[in-house]
């Protein structure tokens, strides 16, 4: 009997957190344009905390994976004696599920851990009440530009992660493994659609919304003690890995 | 000022870096930047059998891709297919009379259009026909006809 009433409880609390998340999600939607308008420059600042600074873990990501596709495609492919088509593999791959995919990933462990945390240790060190106090309204104040900064970037770093990516894929391919260069680049854009590219880009915009959305939840609802913080920032991570690949499958579903 | 000036310099960079990764996306990596020109030219062909042709497919003539197929379409009246494509306009001096035949890269690659130049003096201009078709060679028909047709050659196909 105790046991149903805690699966019972465990529920309730679940769909209260899923459904607190949508009132927070509203909320950060309002105040979205009175910042952008009012305060743009702490947006653009966002971008470079969340974007720019990702960028090296990005692309030395991008590099590796794309280098790793080339790898892959060029042995799996040589059994049916289509290496040339190593390019299509590859940046169907990139384009379609590793570059937004990955990209969120190293997105939620780079920049959603650092907001959470941040967002953690104002709260624990009293600055969201004392704004509160001074009459400011710290979710549009703190939150707001920090959702908007990982919105915005995360489709740009998506972008960048795809480029890199292809072009591991070509070095591999093409100067280590002899795949031959115009075939290459024909196959990928013979068989890449445009449609491929927007599957990428909507996915990309998705996680980036969701991404950052769960990193400021999960900062502007941490327990505020050490302990709290460092249970926030783990939660981030968990969480952003799980909707993701959630969310990734579900637009696939949609997009064949 | 010192932090404030590299934060505007690393916002640019990363927003002009991913910008430019939109752009190299939408357009090198799809076959876009191969596409037509504006003044590129429509003919159409009638053919049997396209076999697995898209839109899209390119449009060859010696090998060098000249245009793009726009349309497949099925003409009920005729019982044919029939295929739009644009040619760029720097080729306009494609006789008339030349054959178009539906050819498939490699062995299992994907299908284009092959022309073949003829010896008229008149070109193809927009909306014009090319009346001479060869259909996509079914590999099915192929094997079938090999298998049960006694060694007759494929003049029908």
């Amino acid at each position: 009997m105790k046991i149903i009433r805690e699966i019972y409880f465990a529920f309730l609390g679940f769909f209260r957190t899923f459904g607190a998340l949508q009132f927070f999600f509203l909320r950060l939607l309002a105040g979205t344009p009175l910042i952008v308008v009012s305060r743009p420059g702490l947006v653009i600042h966002q971008v470079y905390n969340a974007g720019a600074l990702s960028l090296v873990i990005i692309m030395v990501s991008a590099l590796f994976v794309g280098g790793v596709l080339g790898l892959q495609g060029y042995d799996s492919l040589s059994k049916f004696n289509a290496e040339s088509s190593v390019g299509a593999v590859a940046t169907l791959s990139l384009v379609k599920e590793l570059g937004p995919v990955v990209t969120a990933l190293l997105f939620a462990g780079r920049a959603g851990t650092a907001l959470a945390s941040e967002i953690g240790l104002m709260k624990a060190t009293d600055q969201l009440a004392a704004m509160e106090m001074m009459a400011i309204n710290p979710v549009n104040r703190v939150l707001v530009p920090r959702f908007l900064g990982g919105v915005i970037s995360m489709p740009l770093l998506a972008a960048i992660f795809n480029v890199i990516g292809i072009l591991g894929a070509y070095f591999v391919s093409v100067t280590l493994l002899g795949v031959d260069f115009g075939a290459f680049w024909e196959q990928m854009q013979l068989n890449v659609e445009p449609a491929d590219i927007w599957e990428g880009i909507v996915k990309s915009i998705v996680f980036g919304v969701v991404a950052s959305l769960l990193a400021v939840w999960e900062g502007y609802h941490a327990i505020p003690t050490a302990e709290g913080v460092g249970r926030a920032t783990t939660r981030t991570v968990v969480a952003t890995a799980i909707a993701v690949l959630i969310l990734d499958f579900m637009i696939t579903a949609i997009a064949i | 000022m010192q932090q404030t000036r590299s934060v505007e310099i690393g916002t640019g960079l990363f927003i002009f870096l991913g910008l430019a990764a939109v752009f190299f996306l939408t357009t090198r990596a799809t076959g876009l930047s191969s596409q037509l020109d504006e003044n590129a030219y429509e003919v159409f062909a009638r053919f049997d059998n396209v076999g697995s042709l898209k839109d899209r497919a390119p449009v060859s003539m010696s090998g060098v891709t000249i245009g793009r197929v726009t349309s497949v379409e099925f003409d009920p009246q005729r019982l044919e297919a029939v295929v739009k494509m644009k040619i760029n306009s720097k080729y306009d001096q494609i006789p008339d009379d030349s054959d178009a035949s539906i050819l498939t890269s490699g062995l299992l690659g994907s299908q284009y259009i092959g022309l073949q130049a003829g010896g008229s003096d008149t070109y193809l201009s927009d909306g014009s026909e090319i009346e001479f078709t060869q259909s996509a060679i079914v590999l099915e028909k192929m094997i079938s006809k090999y298998l049960f047709g006694g060694g007759s050659s494929d003049e029908d196909e």
